[in-house]
């Protein structure tokens, strides 16, 4: 495509009522596995906007808004639904283990409060009294098995194993910041109900709002195959790690920088990314001056790991909002830098024509 | 009891770090106005509240202290927008990562305990270790421009962890040590309103318990009691509490201190009212210290006969503190009615054992 010079913005804006939704999307309750409440708000917010809203066999909500001019290039977009969080595996008499349901540092859970079983009944995660342990015992991580979740005695009833708990962190703006449990990946799907919202009409947008993106990608799997695109992207939250070293050296590592806009991945553990569409965001990012930047590559990966591999290959990449303290009690990520990942996917979609399959990967 | 538990929350919900206790002493003020016939703020901050004795002048005085300052962080440096701290009062820095805070600068900023990356800490703390409280932040979601406005080193850092009913009775938040104890001196000053006792009750509100026990010290020297009893809390059996002797279950009865801080005979008096009102209690064996304001109070001027009452609580020094507004009555009551015992002549008949 001819790059326009610094085109005027015609992106969306991130307002109030979209904040507004966030804040649902953050403060509700989706363990991979157990998406429906993030479901809910997700389908009644695109009723009105896709022609086509499935369920599939594992939950994933598949939209599909149908072009409403030629060519009609099928692009998949992928956010998913599901959050880390836990699973009580053994207990009563209000006191329960539990287990990890995605990666979740051991060391975040001591001292917080969680939300546990579908009527989010509170819930603590205590620890030792530090009058009972030894400087020895301080330097260690408190060990999962030490661990439960208390709900207070007379609550037996009403929790049980094989309920799942999160966080029970609110959502919250501070200053220029987003702060929320879940963000990581809610402001994917709410990047991608506005996407739906305002989707170009020259392209078959197809809509993947998928489940078990923490624990392996499957939802992403069977939404790949069965939406069946062209090409996709992969809309997600990546860790910005441009925080100061222990030891006060610059350090050569960071992923993403907080304030440096979207963050386009060219490689990470589960996928190179087409370099035809890195270079399309780019291209775009340029002509209309919106700030983004290239996550370091390295581990990590998105629903992207899963699509690109189905059916005959799908090219790929993802683009996410860069966010501190992923995976933690209160996810950091700055309004300035979503805005600009919207309109970078606005604007990617609005100029993204069949002839960019035509070059050769 | 539940409008026990609101004032409760209320005073979970300030802030009040040692030696700087000013906001959560306003609010017990105001609760204790009504219940006592004078107010005053010592010296160095404590707060203390005189409810006169029905008895001849001059009337003994029993002095009831409950530390009202909180454990939390102050802040030693700032970098890139991001607060380094350290801690005021014992904290396990391995409870820190991902707390809600409040950092009071120029304007009161919420923030979170954070964690840097493992790339960004120390290889042996990268992964697994605890990771030291000096490689923690906290982070007001600010940029740095406007942190390096508003905050200054030297600026306090709180809990900011809102209380949560778990259960009709059970109750979890910060600062329940010792907040919970303020609230059962408040329960035995509101019984006292229907009781004509003899004694002079000073209730006190100590300050720096956590870190210098210095209200502890002070206060009983410028009331001078004849007796005292220091309110607290103890652990209650809980994950990963020890099962031994220091610990108590949670919402079965007060903690009845026993140990070199506590005077023999006023421990055999509780424990006989105790037993009188059929109020269930624990022996909570203290070998040593006992690790509260009973410590200072002992030691004050030509010493004082002193008492220890504790509430046990789950996760004690954590955001998370569990206790039972049970507990937290029993306590109360069990003040108020060994102070309607007291008579004149008590202190005449507090004896050691071996005095006939």
């Amino acid at each position: 495509m001819t790059p326009k010079k610094t085109a005027p913005s015609t992106a969306p804006l991130i307002g109030a009522e979209q904040i507004s939704l966030l804040e649902r999307l953050s403060n509700a309750v989706g363990v991979s596995g157990a998406e429906h409440e993030v479901r809910k708000i997700v389908m009644a917010e695109i009723k009105d906007l896709a022609d086509d809203i499935k369920v599939d066999a594992l939950g994933n909500v598949l939209a599909t808004k149908h072009a409403r001019q030629e060519p009609g290039l099928r692009v998949m977009l992928a956010a998913h639904m599901d959050e880390v969080g836990f699973m009580l595996v053994d207990g009563e008499e209000g006191l329960y283990e539990f287990a990890m349901v995605g990666g979740i540092d051991v060391r975040q859970l001591p001292g917080k409060t969680v939300l546990v079983g579908k009527d989010h009944l509170p819930g603590v995660i205590g620890a030792k009294p530090i009058h009972h342990t030894t400087p020895d015992e301080r330097r260690n991580a408190i060990s999962l098995d030490s661990l439960r979740i208390d709900v207070g005695n007379g609550n037996g009833k009403k929790v049980h194993p094989g309920d799942r708990a999160t966080f029970a962190t609110r959502f919250q703006q501070l200053g220029p910041s987003l702060v929320g449990k879940a963000l990581d990946n809610r402001l994917g799907v709410a990047t991608l109900i506005e996407l739906l919202r305002h989707a170009p009409a020259h392209i078959e947008l197809l809509a993947a709002f998928t489940v078990q993106e923490e624990v392996g990608l499957r939802g992403a799997r069977v939404a790949g195959y069965a939406l069946d695109p062209q090409l996709a992207f992969a809309l997600d939250s990546t860790p910005a790690g441009d925080m100061p070293s222990w030891d006060g050296e610059e350090s050569p590592r960071y992923n993403t920088r907080l304030d440096g806009g979207p963050a386009i991945y060219v490689a990470d553990q589960g996928t190179l990314s087409d370099p035809r569409l890195i270079q399309h965001l780019l291209q775009t990012a340029e002509a209309f001056g919106i700030p983004c930047q290239i996550r370091q590559p390295g581990g990590g990966g998105t629903d992207a790991g899963a699509i690109h591999k189905q059916r005959a290959g799908i090219p790929v990449v993802s683009v996410s909002v860069p966010g501190r303290y992923a995976h933690t009690a209160a996810l950091v990520a700055r309004l300035d830098d979503w805005q600009h990942t919207l309109a970078l996917m606005f604007h990617a979609l609005d100029g993204l024509t069949p002839a960019i399959l035509d070059l050769q990967r | 009891m539940a409008e026990l538990k609101e004032f409760l929350k209320s005073l979970l919900s300030l802030p009040g770090l040692s030696g700087f206790e000013d906001p959560v002493r306003a609010v017990i003020a105001e609760a204790w106005k009504p219940l006592v016939d004078d107010l005053s703020v010592s010296r160095i901050g404590s707060l203390h509240g005189l409810k006169a004795g029905y008895g001849d002048e001059p009337r003994p005085r029993i002095l009831l202290s409950a530390h009202m300052d909180a454990i939390g962080m102050i802040v030693t440096g700032i970098e890139d927008g991001l607060l380094r701290f350290t801690e005021i009062g014992g904290v396990d820095p391995r409870i820190l990562p991902g707390q809600p805070v409040t950092v009071h600068g120029q304007r009161e900023l919420p923030g979170y305990v954070v964690q840097p990356p493992g790339w960004l800490l120390p290889e042996d703390q990268a992964s697994t270790k605890a990771v030291e409280m000096k490689y923690l932040f906290v982070d007001t979601g600010l940029r740095p421009a406007e942190v390096n406005e508003l905050v200054r080193v030297g600026d306090l850092v709180s809990f900011a962890q809102i209380p949560i009913e778990l259960t009709d009775d059970w109750l979890a938040g910060h600062s329940l040590d010792n907040r919970a104890s303020v609230a059962a001196v408040t329960a035995c000053l509101q019984e006292l309103q229907h009781i004509r006792h003899i004694w002079d009750v000073w209730a006190v509100a100590s300050v720096q318990e956590e870190e210098t026990l210095g209200g502890a010290f002070t206060s009983p020297f410028e009331i001078r009691p004849d007796l005292a009893v220091a309110v607290d809390v103890t652990f209650a059996r809980g994950p990963g509490s020890p099962s031994d002797y220091r610990t108590f279950p949670l919402g079965k009865g007060v903690a009845l201190g026993w140990g070199p801080n506590i005077h023999p005979a006023l421990y055999v008096a509780f424990k006989k009212l105790a037993e009188k009102l059929d109020m269930p209690f624990h022996d909570d064996l203290m070998p040593r210290m006992s690790g509260t304001d009973a410590m200072a109070i002992q030691v004050v001027a030509e010493g004082i006969p002193t008492m220890v009452l504790s509430m046990p609580i789950r996760y004690m020094h954590t955001p998370v503190e569990v206790v039972s507004m049970k507990d937290i009555a029993r306590t109360g009551h069990l003040m108020a009615q060994f102070i309607a015992e007291l008579s004149a002549d008590y202190m005449q008949t507090l004896r050691w054992d071996d005095e006939s």
